[in-house]
Protein backbone atom coordinates (compact mmCIF):
# COMPACT_ATOMS: atom_id res chain seq x y z
CA UNK A 1 0.00 0.00 0.00
CA UNK A 2 2.67 2.12 0.57
CA UNK A 3 4.17 1.90 -2.35
CA UNK A 4 2.25 4.18 -4.47
CA UNK A 5 1.95 6.64 -1.84
CA UNK A 6 5.64 6.90 -2.53
CA UNK A 7 5.61 6.59 -5.78
CA UNK A 8 3.41 10.07 -5.93
CA UNK A 9 5.00 11.83 -3.26
CA UNK A 10 8.52 11.91 -5.16
CA UNK A 11 6.67 12.27 -8.63
CA UNK A 12 4.15 15.28 -7.39
CA UNK A 13 7.31 17.04 -6.39
CA UNK A 14 7.99 17.42 -10.17
CA UNK A 15 5.46 17.05 -12.50
CA UNK A 16 7.27 15.64 -15.36
CA UNK A 17 5.35 14.57 -18.15
CA UNK A 18 6.38 10.32 -17.38
CA UNK A 19 4.88 10.97 -14.11
CA UNK A 20 1.24 13.19 -15.57
CA UNK A 21 0.64 10.50 -18.06
CA UNK A 22 -0.06 8.01 -16.04
CA UNK A 23 -2.09 10.37 -13.36
CA UNK A 24 -3.99 11.61 -16.34
CA UNK A 25 -5.25 8.08 -17.56
CA UNK A 26 -5.94 6.71 -13.96
CA UNK A 27 -7.65 9.73 -13.17
CA UNK A 28 -9.90 9.44 -16.27
CA UNK A 29 -10.42 6.07 -15.83
CA UNK A 30 -11.20 6.65 -12.02
CA UNK A 31 -14.69 8.86 -12.43
CA UNK A 32 -15.50 6.80 -15.76
CA UNK A 33 -15.03 3.17 -14.70
CA UNK A 34 -13.56 2.48 -11.35
CA UNK A 35 -16.12 4.85 -9.60
CA UNK A 36 -19.05 3.63 -10.66
CA UNK A 37 -17.93 -0.26 -10.26
CA UNK A 38 -16.90 0.72 -6.75
CA UNK A 39 -20.71 2.15 -6.48
CA UNK A 40 -22.19 -1.00 -7.02
CA UNK A 41 -20.11 -2.91 -4.70
CA UNK A 42 -20.84 -0.84 -2.20
CA UNK A 43 -24.86 -0.16 -2.87
CA UNK A 44 -25.01 -4.17 -2.75
CA UNK A 45 -22.82 -4.98 0.39
CA UNK A 46 -23.02 -1.20 2.29
CA UNK A 47 -25.61 -2.68 4.88
CA UNK A 48 -23.70 -5.39 5.33
CA UNK A 49 -23.36 -9.26 3.80
CA UNK A 50 -26.98 -10.15 5.24
CA UNK A 51 -29.10 -7.74 3.64
CA UNK A 52 -27.70 -8.61 0.50
CA UNK A 53 -27.95 -12.46 0.69
CA UNK A 54 -31.61 -11.96 2.04
CA UNK A 55 -32.20 -10.18 -1.53
CA UNK A 56 -30.88 -13.18 -3.45
CA UNK A 57 -33.74 -15.25 -2.21
CA UNK A 58 -36.17 -13.27 -4.30
CA UNK A 59 -38.42 -15.42 -6.14
CA UNK A 60 -38.49 -12.72 -9.04
CA UNK A 61 -34.73 -12.53 -9.02
CA UNK A 62 -34.23 -16.40 -9.14
CA UNK A 63 -36.27 -16.84 -11.84
CA UNK A 64 -34.54 -14.13 -13.71
CA UNK A 65 -31.28 -16.39 -13.26
CA UNK A 66 -32.33 -19.19 -14.32
CA UNK A 67 -33.81 -17.14 -17.23
CA UNK A 68 -30.28 -15.78 -17.60
CA UNK A 69 -28.98 -19.51 -17.56
CA UNK A 70 -30.98 -20.66 -20.05
CA UNK A 71 -30.21 -18.07 -22.51
CA UNK A 72 -26.45 -18.93 -21.95
CA UNK A 73 -27.22 -22.21 -22.08
CA UNK A 74 -28.91 -21.96 -26.00
CA UNK A 75 -26.84 -18.75 -27.13
CA UNK A 76 -23.30 -20.45 -26.10
CA UNK A 77 -23.58 -24.20 -28.12
CA UNK A 78 -25.58 -22.75 -30.60
CA UNK A 79 -22.98 -20.18 -31.52
CA UNK A 80 -19.97 -22.38 -30.89
CA UNK A 81 -20.79 -24.63 -33.47
CA UNK A 82 -21.77 -21.93 -36.03
CA UNK A 83 -18.04 -20.16 -34.86
CA UNK A 84 -16.37 -23.83 -35.77
CA UNK A 85 -18.06 -24.15 -38.70
CA UNK A 86 -17.87 -20.71 -39.94
CA UNK A 87 -13.88 -20.99 -39.06
CA UNK A 88 -13.49 -24.40 -40.70
CA UNK A 89 -15.58 -22.85 -43.92
CA UNK A 90 -13.71 -19.78 -44.06
CA UNK A 91 -10.42 -19.30 -42.21
CA UNK A 92 -8.22 -21.15 -44.87
CA UNK A 93 -9.97 -20.48 -48.52
CA UNK A 94 -9.08 -17.89 -50.78
CA UNK A 95 -12.35 -17.12 -52.16
CA UNK A 96 -13.88 -13.86 -53.99
CA UNK A 97 -16.10 -12.05 -51.48
CA UNK A 98 -14.34 -13.62 -48.66
CA UNK A 99 -14.03 -10.04 -46.60
CA UNK A 100 -17.47 -9.32 -47.35
CA UNK A 101 -18.57 -12.41 -45.38
CA UNK A 102 -16.41 -11.58 -42.73
CA UNK A 103 -17.90 -8.32 -42.50
CA UNK A 104 -21.63 -10.00 -42.54
CA UNK A 105 -20.26 -12.41 -39.34
CA UNK A 106 -19.16 -9.42 -37.60
CA UNK A 107 -22.00 -7.08 -38.58
CA UNK A 108 -24.30 -7.45 -35.12
CA UNK A 109 -21.79 -5.84 -33.47
CA UNK A 110 -22.62 -2.92 -35.70
CA UNK A 111 -26.25 -3.16 -35.51
CA UNK A 112 -27.55 -1.27 -32.36
CA UNK A 113 -29.15 -4.31 -29.99
CA UNK A 114 -32.74 -2.68 -30.03
CA UNK A 115 -32.61 -3.02 -33.94
CA UNK A 116 -31.76 -6.53 -33.65
CA UNK A 117 -34.77 -6.70 -31.36
CA UNK A 118 -36.90 -5.04 -33.76
CA UNK A 119 -35.85 -7.03 -36.57
CA UNK A 120 -37.31 -10.03 -34.75
CA UNK A 121 -40.65 -8.44 -33.75
CA UNK A 122 -41.06 -7.70 -37.63
CA UNK A 123 -40.25 -11.33 -38.51
CA UNK A 124 -42.06 -13.52 -35.58
CA UNK A 125 -44.95 -11.09 -33.99
CA UNK A 126 -48.27 -12.50 -34.50
CA UNK A 127 -49.92 -9.48 -35.14
CA UNK A 128 -46.88 -7.15 -37.52
CA UNK A 129 -44.41 -9.79 -38.37
CA UNK A 130 -43.85 -11.29 -41.64
CA UNK A 131 -43.95 -14.60 -40.37
CA UNK A 132 -47.06 -14.22 -38.07
CA UNK A 133 -49.33 -16.29 -39.79
CA UNK A 134 -46.99 -18.72 -39.77
CA UNK A 135 -46.20 -18.72 -36.00
CA UNK A 136 -49.91 -18.24 -35.34
CA UNK A 137 -51.02 -20.94 -37.15
CA UNK A 138 -48.37 -23.70 -35.72
CA UNK A 139 -49.39 -22.04 -32.09
CA UNK A 140 -45.73 -21.24 -31.19
CA UNK A 141 -44.77 -17.80 -28.79
CA UNK A 142 -41.61 -16.61 -29.87
CA UNK A 143 -42.36 -12.64 -29.27
CA UNK A 144 -42.48 -11.96 -25.60
CA UNK A 145 -41.18 -15.10 -24.93
CA UNK A 146 -37.81 -17.50 -24.57
CA UNK A 147 -37.69 -18.38 -27.92
CA UNK A 148 -37.87 -15.19 -29.16
CA UNK A 149 -34.89 -13.99 -26.45
CA UNK A 150 -33.02 -16.86 -26.87
CA UNK A 151 -32.57 -16.05 -30.88
CA UNK A 152 -31.87 -12.29 -29.50
CA UNK A 153 -28.94 -13.22 -28.06
CA UNK A 154 -27.38 -15.30 -30.40
CA UNK A 155 -27.35 -12.76 -32.81
CA UNK A 156 -25.87 -10.31 -30.72
CA UNK A 157 -23.63 -12.86 -29.58
CA UNK A 158 -22.47 -14.86 -32.48
CA UNK A 159 -19.67 -13.12 -33.95
CA UNK A 160 -17.33 -13.71 -31.02
CA UNK A 161 -16.58 -17.36 -31.56
CA UNK A 162 -15.97 -17.08 -35.25
CA UNK A 163 -13.73 -13.78 -35.33
CA UNK A 164 -11.49 -15.58 -32.14
CA UNK A 165 -10.97 -18.99 -34.39
CA UNK A 166 -10.49 -17.76 -37.68
CA UNK A 167 -7.18 -15.47 -37.63
CA UNK A 168 -5.64 -18.56 -35.31
CA UNK A 169 -6.54 -21.18 -38.25
CA UNK A 170 -5.27 -19.33 -41.04
CA UNK A 171 -1.98 -18.65 -38.97
CA UNK A 172 -1.76 -22.47 -38.15
CA UNK A 173 -1.80 -23.62 -42.10
CA UNK A 174 -3.29 -26.84 -43.04
CA UNK A 175 0.46 -28.79 -42.16
CA UNK A 176 -0.99 -30.96 -40.03
CA UNK A 177 -4.26 -31.52 -41.01
CA UNK A 178 -2.56 -32.77 -44.50
CA UNK A 179 -0.73 -35.17 -42.93
CA UNK A 180 -3.20 -36.59 -40.83
CA UNK A 181 -5.42 -37.05 -44.20
CA UNK A 182 -2.52 -38.92 -45.50
CA UNK A 183 -2.32 -41.01 -42.78
CA UNK A 184 -6.05 -42.09 -43.37
CA UNK A 185 -8.20 -40.17 -40.95
CA UNK A 186 -11.40 -38.73 -41.82
CA UNK A 187 -12.64 -35.68 -42.46
CA UNK A 188 -14.18 -35.76 -38.44
CA UNK A 189 -11.45 -37.37 -37.07
CA UNK A 190 -8.85 -34.35 -38.58
CA UNK A 191 -11.69 -32.08 -36.97
CA UNK A 192 -11.80 -33.78 -33.66
CA UNK A 193 -8.03 -34.72 -33.37
CA UNK A 194 -5.64 -32.22 -35.19
CA UNK A 195 -8.15 -28.67 -35.98
CA UNK A 196 -9.78 -28.06 -32.57
CA UNK A 197 -6.67 -29.38 -30.14
CA UNK A 198 -4.85 -26.76 -32.35
CA UNK A 199 -6.95 -23.58 -32.16
CA UNK A 200 -8.36 -24.96 -28.24
CA UNK A 201 -6.92 -21.45 -26.28
CA UNK A 202 -9.08 -19.55 -29.00
CA UNK A 203 -11.91 -21.51 -28.22
CA UNK A 204 -11.75 -21.32 -24.75
CA UNK A 205 -11.57 -17.28 -25.43
CA UNK A 206 -14.52 -16.95 -27.48
CA UNK A 207 -16.50 -18.91 -25.19
CA UNK A 208 -15.94 -16.65 -22.40
CA UNK A 209 -16.43 -13.86 -24.44
CA UNK A 210 -19.98 -15.46 -25.67
CA UNK A 211 -21.16 -16.73 -22.03
CA UNK A 212 -20.30 -12.94 -20.80
CA UNK A 213 -22.19 -11.05 -23.07
CA UNK A 214 -25.36 -13.57 -23.49
CA UNK A 215 -25.54 -13.06 -19.33
CA UNK A 216 -25.72 -9.69 -19.50
CA UNK A 217 -27.52 -8.59 -23.41
CA UNK A 218 -30.01 -6.03 -22.20
CA UNK A 219 -31.11 -4.07 -24.90
CA UNK A 220 -32.45 -7.07 -27.68
CA UNK A 221 -33.44 -9.23 -25.29
CA UNK A 222 -35.54 -5.92 -23.49
CA UNK A 223 -37.61 -5.27 -26.85
CA UNK A 224 -38.49 -8.91 -27.51
CA UNK A 225 -39.37 -10.30 -24.32
CA UNK A 226 -41.99 -8.03 -22.83
CA UNK A 227 -40.10 -7.95 -19.27
CA UNK A 228 -43.02 -10.15 -17.75
CA UNK A 229 -41.30 -10.16 -14.11
CA UNK A 230 -41.25 -14.21 -13.01
CA UNK A 231 -41.59 -15.22 -16.53
CA UNK A 232 -39.60 -13.52 -19.60
CA UNK A 233 -37.27 -11.70 -16.98
CA UNK A 234 -33.72 -12.17 -17.41
CA UNK A 235 -31.24 -10.31 -14.77
CA UNK A 236 -29.58 -7.49 -16.68
CA UNK A 237 -33.83 -6.60 -17.31
CA UNK A 238 -34.32 -7.16 -13.38
CA UNK A 239 -31.99 -4.69 -12.47
CA UNK A 240 -33.69 -1.99 -14.65
CA UNK A 241 -36.80 -3.01 -13.96
CA UNK A 242 -36.43 -3.23 -9.60
CA UNK A 243 -34.37 0.42 -10.06
CA UNK A 244 -37.30 1.79 -12.08
CA UNK A 245 -39.60 0.46 -9.01
CA UNK A 246 -37.47 1.80 -6.63
CA UNK A 247 -36.23 -1.24 -4.68
CA UNK A 248 -33.01 0.13 -5.10
CA UNK A 249 -31.15 -2.87 -2.93
CA UNK A 250 -32.57 -5.56 -4.87
CA UNK A 251 -30.92 -3.67 -8.09
CA UNK A 252 -27.95 -3.33 -6.69
CA UNK A 253 -28.10 -7.31 -5.43
CA UNK A 254 -28.63 -8.46 -9.26
CA UNK A 255 -26.06 -5.73 -10.20
CA UNK A 256 -23.55 -7.31 -8.23
CA UNK A 257 -23.88 -10.81 -9.24
CA UNK A 258 -23.97 -9.94 -12.50
CA UNK A 259 -20.84 -7.57 -11.95
CA UNK A 260 -19.06 -10.84 -10.09
CA UNK A 261 -19.56 -12.95 -13.67
CA UNK A 262 -18.41 -9.89 -15.60
CA UNK A 263 -15.27 -9.93 -13.14
CA UNK A 264 -14.89 -13.69 -13.31
CA UNK A 265 -14.67 -13.21 -16.86
CA UNK A 266 -12.34 -10.75 -16.90
CA UNK A 267 -10.29 -12.63 -14.63
CA UNK A 268 -10.01 -15.79 -16.92
CA UNK A 269 -9.63 -13.53 -20.05
CA UNK A 270 -6.30 -12.26 -18.93
CA UNK A 271 -5.57 -15.43 -17.51
CA UNK A 272 -6.32 -17.10 -21.40
CA UNK A 273 -4.12 -14.36 -22.89
CA UNK A 274 -1.16 -15.28 -20.56
CA UNK A 275 -1.57 -18.71 -21.30
CA UNK A 276 -1.47 -17.61 -24.94
CA UNK A 277 1.05 -16.13 -24.53
CA UNK A 278 3.59 -18.06 -23.04
CA UNK A 279 2.64 -20.70 -25.59
CA UNK A 280 3.50 -17.93 -28.08
CA UNK A 281 6.67 -17.62 -26.36
CA UNK A 282 7.55 -21.36 -25.92
CA UNK A 283 6.88 -22.14 -29.73
CA UNK A 284 7.66 -19.99 -31.86
CA UNK A 285 5.33 -19.76 -35.00
CA UNK A 286 6.41 -21.87 -38.23
CA UNK B 1 -1.70 -25.66 -50.09
CA UNK B 2 -4.92 -24.93 -50.91
CA UNK B 3 -5.01 -25.80 -54.43
CA UNK B 4 -3.41 -29.19 -52.99
CA UNK B 5 -6.25 -29.43 -50.90
CA UNK B 6 -8.72 -28.79 -52.98
CA UNK B 7 -7.95 -31.13 -55.43
CA UNK B 8 -7.38 -34.11 -53.45
CA UNK B 9 -10.99 -33.87 -52.38
CA UNK B 10 -12.88 -34.49 -56.09
CA UNK B 11 -14.53 -31.27 -56.50
CA UNK B 12 -16.09 -32.08 -60.35
CA UNK B 13 -14.83 -28.89 -61.61
CA UNK B 14 -16.64 -26.57 -59.55
CA UNK B 15 -14.48 -24.04 -56.99
CA UNK B 16 -13.58 -24.54 -54.07
CA UNK B 17 -15.40 -21.95 -52.35
CA UNK B 18 -18.97 -23.69 -54.19
CA UNK B 19 -18.40 -27.34 -53.55
CA UNK B 20 -21.02 -27.24 -50.14
CA UNK B 21 -19.05 -28.89 -47.90
CA UNK B 22 -20.66 -29.49 -43.53
CA UNK B 23 -18.92 -26.66 -42.72
CA UNK B 24 -20.27 -24.68 -45.40
CA UNK B 25 -23.74 -25.83 -44.84
CA UNK B 26 -23.58 -25.07 -40.80
CA UNK B 27 -22.19 -21.57 -42.00
CA UNK B 28 -24.65 -20.45 -44.69
CA UNK B 29 -27.95 -21.86 -42.71
CA UNK B 30 -27.51 -20.12 -39.69
CA UNK B 31 -26.48 -17.01 -41.00
CA UNK B 32 -29.78 -17.20 -42.62
CA UNK B 33 -31.65 -17.86 -39.69
CA UNK B 34 -30.46 -15.57 -37.26
CA UNK B 35 -29.19 -12.52 -39.65
CA UNK B 36 -30.22 -12.51 -43.41
CA UNK B 37 -34.01 -13.69 -42.61
CA UNK B 38 -34.68 -10.52 -39.58
CA UNK B 39 -32.41 -8.17 -42.07
CA UNK B 40 -34.68 -9.22 -44.67
CA UNK B 41 -38.09 -8.85 -42.69
CA UNK B 42 -37.41 -5.10 -41.48
CA UNK B 43 -35.98 -4.21 -45.11
CA UNK B 44 -39.27 -5.60 -46.56
CA UNK B 45 -41.44 -3.75 -43.91
CA UNK B 46 -39.73 -1.03 -44.24
CA UNK B 47 -40.29 -0.78 -48.06
CA UNK B 48 -43.79 -1.33 -47.88
CA UNK B 49 -44.25 1.99 -46.04
CA UNK B 50 -43.71 3.44 -49.76
CA UNK B 51 -40.66 6.51 -50.12
CA UNK B 52 -43.06 9.26 -49.55
CA UNK B 53 -43.89 8.02 -45.85
CA UNK B 54 -40.58 6.93 -45.02
CA UNK B 55 -39.15 9.86 -45.28
CA UNK B 56 -42.11 11.50 -43.07
CA UNK B 57 -41.77 9.30 -40.53
CA UNK B 58 -38.15 9.40 -40.60
CA UNK B 59 -37.52 13.19 -40.60
CA UNK B 60 -40.82 13.64 -37.69
CA UNK B 61 -39.11 16.58 -35.39
CA UNK B 62 -39.41 14.12 -33.04
CA UNK B 63 -36.83 11.38 -34.38
CA UNK B 64 -34.82 14.56 -35.49
CA UNK B 65 -34.17 15.77 -32.04
CA UNK B 66 -33.37 12.06 -31.56
CA UNK B 67 -30.86 12.28 -34.16
CA UNK B 68 -29.10 15.05 -32.76
CA UNK B 69 -28.84 13.47 -29.14
CA UNK B 70 -27.77 10.20 -30.06
CA UNK B 71 -25.44 10.78 -32.83
CA UNK B 72 -24.31 14.62 -31.74
CA UNK B 73 -23.83 13.15 -28.10
CA UNK B 74 -22.04 10.16 -28.97
CA UNK B 75 -19.35 11.91 -31.25
CA UNK B 76 -18.18 14.05 -28.53
CA UNK B 77 -18.14 11.36 -26.47
CA UNK B 78 -16.44 9.39 -29.03
CA UNK B 79 -13.80 12.58 -29.79
CA UNK B 80 -13.22 12.73 -25.92
CA UNK B 81 -12.83 9.13 -25.82
CA UNK B 82 -9.92 9.68 -29.06
CA UNK B 83 -8.31 12.37 -26.81
CA UNK B 84 -7.93 9.99 -23.54
CA UNK B 85 -7.74 7.27 -24.86
CA UNK B 86 -4.47 8.17 -26.29
CA UNK B 87 -3.47 9.06 -23.66
CA UNK B 88 -4.06 6.15 -21.57
CA UNK B 89 -3.22 4.02 -23.82
CA UNK B 90 0.34 5.94 -24.24
CA UNK B 91 0.45 5.40 -20.17
CA UNK B 92 0.40 1.58 -20.42
CA UNK B 93 2.79 1.26 -23.39
CA UNK B 94 5.23 3.82 -22.95
CA UNK B 95 5.46 4.37 -18.85
CA UNK B 96 6.15 1.92 -16.32
CA UNK B 97 4.25 2.71 -12.80
CA UNK B 98 2.53 0.69 -9.93
CA UNK B 99 -1.26 -0.05 -10.58
CA UNK B 100 -0.14 -0.44 -14.60
CA UNK B 101 -1.97 -4.23 -14.89
CA UNK B 102 -4.86 -2.38 -12.85
CA UNK B 103 -5.04 0.20 -15.13
CA UNK B 104 -5.22 -2.54 -18.01
CA UNK B 105 -8.02 -4.78 -16.39
CA UNK B 106 -10.01 -2.17 -15.84
CA UNK B 107 -10.05 -0.53 -19.14
CA UNK B 108 -11.78 -4.40 -20.42
CA UNK B 109 -14.94 -3.31 -17.67
CA UNK B 110 -17.19 -1.65 -19.77
CA UNK B 111 -16.99 -4.62 -22.95
CA UNK B 112 -17.08 -7.36 -19.57
CA UNK B 113 -19.93 -5.17 -17.42
CA UNK B 114 -23.68 -5.34 -18.56
CA UNK B 115 -24.81 -2.25 -19.84
CA UNK B 116 -27.80 -2.60 -17.22
CA UNK B 117 -25.29 -2.56 -14.55
CA UNK B 118 -23.06 -0.20 -16.26
CA UNK B 119 -26.86 1.98 -16.38
CA UNK B 120 -27.40 1.43 -12.38
CA UNK B 121 -23.76 2.47 -11.25
CA UNK B 122 -23.67 5.28 -13.70
CA UNK B 123 -26.92 6.83 -12.39
CA UNK B 124 -26.40 6.96 -8.99
CA UNK B 125 -22.73 8.10 -8.63
CA UNK B 126 -24.25 10.73 -10.76
CA UNK B 127 -27.46 11.97 -9.32
CA UNK B 128 -27.92 14.47 -6.76
CA UNK B 129 -26.86 12.53 -4.14
CA UNK B 130 -24.45 10.41 -5.46
CA UNK B 131 -20.31 10.32 -4.79
CA UNK B 132 -19.84 12.59 -8.28
CA UNK B 133 -23.48 14.48 -8.39
CA UNK B 134 -23.35 15.58 -5.49
CA UNK B 135 -20.07 17.48 -5.34
CA UNK B 136 -21.01 18.68 -8.80
CA UNK B 137 -24.52 19.81 -7.99
CA UNK B 138 -23.29 21.56 -5.17
CA UNK B 139 -19.96 23.17 -6.22
CA UNK B 140 -21.18 23.52 -9.97
CA UNK B 141 -25.18 23.90 -9.93
CA UNK B 142 -24.49 20.51 -12.69
CA UNK B 143 -27.03 18.04 -12.83
CA UNK B 144 -25.95 15.08 -14.59
CA UNK B 145 -28.17 12.06 -13.82
CA UNK B 146 -31.35 12.53 -15.73
CA UNK B 147 -30.19 15.20 -18.40
CA UNK B 148 -28.46 15.18 -21.98
CA UNK B 149 -24.73 15.10 -19.44
CA UNK B 150 -25.84 11.65 -18.01
CA UNK B 151 -26.41 10.46 -21.71
CA UNK B 152 -23.07 11.64 -22.75
CA UNK B 153 -21.45 9.91 -19.95
CA UNK B 154 -22.62 6.65 -20.48
CA UNK B 155 -21.86 7.26 -24.41
CA UNK B 156 -18.11 7.94 -22.69
CA UNK B 157 -18.01 5.02 -20.23
CA UNK B 158 -19.40 2.49 -22.97
CA UNK B 159 -16.91 4.00 -25.91
CA UNK B 160 -13.56 4.11 -24.23
CA UNK B 161 -11.71 0.87 -24.65
CA UNK B 162 -12.15 1.37 -28.11
CA UNK B 163 -9.02 3.96 -28.81
CA UNK B 164 -7.51 2.46 -26.02
CA UNK B 165 -7.49 -1.01 -27.98
CA UNK B 166 -6.87 -0.44 -31.22
CA UNK B 167 -3.71 2.14 -30.49
CA UNK B 168 -2.25 -0.05 -27.85
CA UNK B 169 -0.69 -2.65 -30.78
CA UNK B 170 0.46 -0.22 -33.14
CA UNK B 171 2.36 2.04 -29.97
CA UNK B 172 4.17 -1.16 -29.16
CA UNK B 173 5.23 -2.07 -32.78
CA UNK B 174 6.36 1.49 -33.15
CA UNK B 175 10.07 1.53 -33.21
CA UNK B 176 11.75 3.71 -30.92
CA UNK B 177 14.76 4.53 -32.95
CA UNK B 178 12.34 6.87 -35.34
CA UNK B 179 12.15 8.96 -32.45
CA UNK B 180 15.69 8.95 -31.35
CA UNK B 181 16.45 9.92 -34.74
CA UNK B 182 14.12 13.11 -34.64
CA UNK B 183 15.30 14.15 -31.51
CA UNK B 184 18.86 13.56 -32.70
CA UNK B 185 18.33 15.58 -35.92
CA UNK B 186 17.13 18.42 -33.23
CA UNK B 187 13.36 17.83 -33.16
CA UNK B 188 11.49 18.93 -29.86
CA UNK B 189 9.63 16.63 -28.03
CA UNK B 190 6.82 17.93 -29.25
CA UNK B 191 7.88 17.68 -33.07
CA UNK B 192 8.95 14.77 -32.15
CA UNK B 193 5.29 14.06 -30.86
CA UNK B 194 3.25 15.60 -33.67
CA UNK B 195 5.61 15.51 -36.95
CA UNK B 196 6.56 11.87 -35.83
CA UNK B 197 4.17 9.78 -33.48
CA UNK B 198 1.34 11.38 -34.19
CA UNK B 199 0.55 10.50 -38.02
CA UNK B 200 1.47 6.61 -37.42
CA UNK B 201 -0.38 6.30 -34.85
CA UNK B 202 -3.47 8.39 -36.67
CA UNK B 203 -4.90 5.16 -38.54
CA UNK B 204 -5.67 3.40 -35.28
CA UNK B 205 -6.97 6.17 -32.96
CA UNK B 206 -9.68 7.23 -35.87
CA UNK B 207 -10.47 3.86 -36.60
CA UNK B 208 -10.92 3.23 -32.54
CA UNK B 209 -13.03 6.56 -32.86
CA UNK B 210 -15.03 5.14 -35.45
CA UNK B 211 -15.97 1.87 -33.65
CA UNK B 212 -16.45 3.96 -30.44
CA UNK B 213 -19.09 6.27 -31.71
CA UNK B 214 -20.51 3.34 -33.99
CA UNK B 215 -21.10 1.50 -30.38
CA UNK B 216 -22.05 4.79 -28.39
CA UNK B 217 -24.57 5.34 -31.04
CA UNK B 218 -26.28 2.22 -30.89
CA UNK B 219 -26.08 1.78 -26.87
CA UNK B 220 -29.64 1.76 -25.33
CA UNK B 221 -28.95 -0.29 -21.64
CA UNK B 222 -26.57 2.23 -19.47
CA UNK B 223 -27.97 5.27 -21.39
CA UNK B 224 -31.92 4.47 -21.00
CA UNK B 225 -31.04 4.23 -17.13
CA UNK B 226 -29.06 7.65 -16.29
CA UNK B 227 -31.97 9.60 -18.96
CA UNK B 228 -34.72 10.77 -18.18
CA UNK B 229 -36.03 9.50 -22.00
CA UNK B 230 -37.78 12.96 -22.33
CA UNK B 231 -38.37 13.61 -25.64
CA UNK B 232 -36.57 17.01 -27.07
CA UNK B 233 -34.40 16.80 -23.94
CA UNK B 234 -32.18 13.76 -23.62
CA UNK B 235 -34.50 10.78 -25.53
CA UNK B 236 -32.02 8.73 -27.64
CA UNK B 237 -33.08 7.40 -30.97
CA UNK B 238 -33.06 3.55 -29.76
CA UNK B 239 -34.97 4.34 -26.99
CA UNK B 240 -37.47 6.13 -29.49
CA UNK B 241 -37.87 3.00 -30.87
CA UNK B 242 -38.58 1.05 -28.44
CA UNK B 243 -41.54 3.57 -27.62
CA UNK B 244 -42.49 3.35 -30.94
CA UNK B 245 -43.33 -0.17 -30.88
CA UNK B 246 -45.07 0.06 -27.61
CA UNK B 247 -47.09 2.69 -28.74
CA UNK B 248 -48.03 -0.11 -31.60
CA UNK B 249 -47.15 2.34 -34.42
CA UNK B 250 -44.52 -0.52 -35.93
CA UNK B 251 -44.11 1.64 -39.00
CA UNK B 252 -42.18 4.36 -37.26
CA UNK B 253 -40.13 1.76 -35.21
CA UNK B 254 -39.36 -0.01 -38.56
CA UNK B 255 -38.29 3.38 -40.60
CA UNK B 256 -36.43 4.85 -37.78
CA UNK B 257 -35.25 1.46 -37.49
CA UNK B 258 -33.79 1.29 -41.03
CA UNK B 259 -32.05 4.83 -40.62
CA UNK B 260 -30.07 3.39 -37.53
CA UNK B 261 -29.14 0.05 -39.46
CA UNK B 262 -28.39 2.38 -42.86
CA UNK B 263 -25.87 4.09 -40.40
CA UNK B 264 -24.41 0.73 -39.06
CA UNK B 265 -23.56 -0.31 -42.21
CA UNK B 266 -22.01 2.87 -43.09
CA UNK B 267 -19.93 2.72 -40.14
CA UNK B 268 -19.09 -0.67 -40.59
CA UNK B 269 -17.60 0.41 -44.25
CA UNK B 270 -15.84 3.36 -42.97
CA UNK B 271 -14.07 1.49 -40.08
CA UNK B 272 -12.96 -1.26 -42.42
CA UNK B 273 -11.70 1.34 -44.64
CA UNK B 274 -9.70 2.92 -41.90
CA UNK B 275 -7.97 -0.67 -40.82
CA UNK B 276 -6.99 -1.22 -44.38
CA UNK B 277 -5.29 2.13 -44.01
CA UNK B 278 -3.74 1.46 -40.75
CA UNK B 279 -2.08 -1.85 -42.54
CA UNK B 280 -0.86 0.05 -45.25
CA UNK B 281 0.54 2.61 -42.83
CA UNK B 282 2.47 -0.44 -40.90
CA UNK B 283 3.34 -2.13 -44.02
CA UNK B 284 4.82 0.86 -45.96
CA UNK B 285 5.17 3.78 -43.42
CA UNK B 286 6.70 6.08 -46.06
CA UNK B 287 4.88 5.72 -48.78
CA UNK B 288 1.90 5.81 -47.17
CA UNK B 289 1.62 9.67 -46.89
Amino acid sequence: MRKPLRWLKAHLRWPKPSALIPLIAFAYVAVIILLPALEVVVGALGKGLEPFLQNLHSEELISAVKMTLLMALIAVPANTIFGLAAATAIARRQFPGKALLLSIIDLPFSISPVVVGLMLVLLYSPSNGLFGDVVNSLGWKIIFSWPGMALATIIVTFPFMAREVIPLLEEEGWDQEEAARTLGASNWQVFWKVTLPSVRWAVLYGLILTTARALGEFGAVSVVSGNIAGQTQTLPLFVEDAYKQYQTELAYGAALVLGGVALVSLLLKLLVEQMIGGLKDDQPIN
Amino acid sequence: MVSLAAGRRAGAGLPSWLRLSWSWRITWLYLALVLFLPLGAMALKAAAVGPVQFWELATTPEAIATYKISFGLSFVAALLNGVFGLVIAWALVRCRFPGRRLLHALIDLPFALPTAVAGLALASIYSTNGWLGAPLKALFGIEVSFTWLGVAIAMVFISLPFVVRSVEPVLEALEIDQEEAAWCLGASPRQTLVKVVLPQLMPAILSGVAQGYSRAVGEYGSVVMISSNVPFKDLITPTLIIQKLEEYDFASATVIGMVMLAFSLVSLVVINGLQVWGRHWEANPTTAA
